[in-house]
């Protein structure tokens, strides 16, 4: 049985309806030494059978280490309920299930979605999401730079270096550079130098919250100096965090972004993730992405629809707020499911059991020979780096062959100013045990 | 019958422009035609004072319930107003297309070029009202 959707005289008469001779006729514009000549490399065929034993087999060479990763990305429980809900059909199913008249259960999750975001940012309008955190941050910066009219952007130099290269990607289409505020001493940004970095010229600050090294900046002293010089500021928060903190909307952010993967969705290697993506309303026609929300139906039944939908390339492509015109559906979905299993108290155990991990940890690595707190009187949340004598990468070796992930790499990230060492985060899924294993793979 | 007041002038794309009492300075919004043609009106996006305008560039734009469509602005000229009142009230636009609906109120660049507008009879031909 075949499974291409074309049989041979459909290529034929498609051909000679647009008056081509050859499929290859149509691959001219390619320059003849680029295009590759005969078959591709490939191994055989195979069949169902043996397929699933090479996937399987391959499979098997992924080591399953307990993990002190962060970075963005944590390894927090999934409750089982989250797959099984996501995978009903009603839900697990292509890319733009958004019709009002037969989807109004997505709509409804993304609406739920939204609120949850609002409520965890403290901002007013959420949107159903974007790819993920950096990304993210990048439309961001394309916002605030839409509503002020002003090109500038600057970032706190303790924002996640790959946060950094993201927004420098999206500004380097438009010609523009990213500015920064280097880190102080401490390991935070100084607010009185944001006062000096920012100008007439300015539309955003992107601070990251806790910050790269897990630390806690001082936002509303920094919303005040980027307020002053008429310019927004944009959080990149750790939406775990935000459980025991005062909500960055409180302390005057304008727009909120984090990383989603936390709430629901595997650690993986790194991912699917899902971007989360909220700001105060006055800004809410220069907002990316889409945005679900209530209506009444002809009998005043309460419905879902998608709204404001011409700040899209789906109706002004050529004058549309973003090139987002999508969402992270299913992970966003998981988001809100595990949003609704842990509710506000068990996101809040979540967060505070993570944080005495990380505390535990960080009073025992602060007695280890060898290892230094790179930020000692800075406050943490659930996240912090030290600095190693021994290579970090021998120590992360060392660490895989006791079934641990000790962590990151601070030599992973050329630019940033900081000594080689680990940046080590802590979730609820550790137990002392396995912090007291880190110790002792550390310490040698 | 769509309304279209005699003294005003007209482009084809369904603004009118209305010569204030100040010297130089001209409201500018949609006709009662173009009202109707787009529907209910749900959002309009208006310029910031002090924004620059050529000839026929567009200045905004009308959100309807069936369609979006841009505004342009029949003569070069500077924004001195934007009205506010559409934020809230976009079906003013409907309501009263000629007064609490209007859009923008422009100092001219070069006030010859109003010259090149239709009247109020020519614009009547233009939309087979005539």
């Amino acid at each position: 049985m075949s499974f291409v959707p074309h049989s041979e005289a459909d290529r034929r008469e498609m051909l000679r309806s647009i008056g081509v001779g050859d499929v290859d006729d149509l691959f001219d514009d390619i320059p003849a030494e680029l295009r590759i000549d005969g078959e591709l490399d490939l191994p055989s065929a195979l069949s169902e059978w043996e397929a699933y034993r090479e996937t399987g087999r391959l499979a098997d060479e992924n080591e399953s280490l307990t993990s002190f990763a962060g970075a963005g990305i944590y390894d927090h429980h999934v409750p089982s309920a989250v797959d099984h809900l996501i995978r009903r059909s009603e839900f697990y199913t292509a890319y733009t299930p958004y019709q009002a008249e037969v989807s109004q259960g997505t709509l409804q999750a993304i609406y739920e979605f939204q609120t949850m975001v609002c409520e965890l940012t403290g901002m007013e309008v959420a949107n159903a999401s974007l790819y993920d955190g950096p990304t993210a941050a990048g439309e961001a910066a394309l916002m605030a730079r839409s509503v002020t009219r002003r090109d500038g952007v600057v970032a706190a130099g303790s924002l996640h270096p790959h946060y950094r290269k993201v927004i420098e990607t999206y500004l380097a289409g438009m010609g523009d550079e990213l500015d920064t505020v280097p880190a102080a001493e401490g390991g935070t940004v100084d607010p009185a130098r944001v006062a000096d970095a920012v100008d007439e010229d300015t539309a955003c600050v992107v601070l990251q919250y806790p910050n790269f090294f897990g630390l806690l900046e001082e936002v509303e002293e920094v919303a005040e100096a980027v307020h002053d010089a008429g310019a927004l500021l944009v959080v990149a928060a750790d939406p775990v965090a935000l459980a025991l903190l005062r909500s960055p909307g409180d302390a005057g952010a304008d727009v909120v972004v984090a990383e989603g993967q936390p709430f629901g969705n595997p650690q993986s290697f790194g991912g699917p993730v899902v971007g989360l993506f909220a700001s105060l309303e006055d800004h809410i026609r220069d907002m990316p992405g889409r945005i679900a929300a209530t209506t009444e139906d002809e009998d005043g039944r309460r419905g879902y629809v998608l709204t404001l939908q011409t700040r899209e390339q789906q109706i002004r492509r050529e004058r549309a707020t973003s090139n987002i015109c999508t969402n992270q559906g299913l992970n966003a979905l998981a988001a809100t499911i595990y949003l609704s299993l842990v509710g506000r108290d068990g996101l809040r155990q979540v967060a505070e059991t993570s944080f005495q991990n990380a505390h535990y940890a960080r009073d025992r690595l602060e007695e280890t020979d060898g290892v230094r707190l790179l930020h000692p009187d800075a406050p943490v949340v659930r996240e912090f780096a030290v600095a190693t004598d021994e290579a970090s990468g021998s120590i992360l070796e060392r660490a895989a062959g006791e079934g641990l992930l000790a962590g990151v790499s601070l030599s992973r990230f050329p630019g940033l100013e900081a000594p080689d060492g680990l940046l080590l985060a802590f979730t609820e899924k550790r137990t002392r045990a396995e912090i007291d294993r880190l110790v002792d793979v550390i310490a040698g | 019958m769509s309304e279209v007041p005699d003294g005003l002038r007209y482009t084809e794309e369904h603004e009118y422009v209305r010569e204030t009492e100040a010297d130089g300075e001209v409201v500018v919004g949609i006709t009662d035609f173009a009202q109707e043609e787009l529907g209910d009106v749900v959002f309009v996006e208006l310029p910031r004072e002090g924004d620059s305008f050529d000839r026929m560039e567009p200045f905004g734009t009308i959100e309807a319930v069936k369609a979006v469509s841009e505004l342009y602005t029949p003569v070069s000229g500077e924004v001195i107003e934007a009205n506010g009142g559409l934020e809230d009230r976009p079906e003013l636009v409907n309501e009263e297309p000629y007064g609490d609906g209007w859009m923008i109120r422009l100092r001219l660049d070069d006030p010859s070029e109003l010259e090149g507008l239709m009247n109020a009879d020519e614009y009547r031909e233009h939309i087979g009202e005539g």
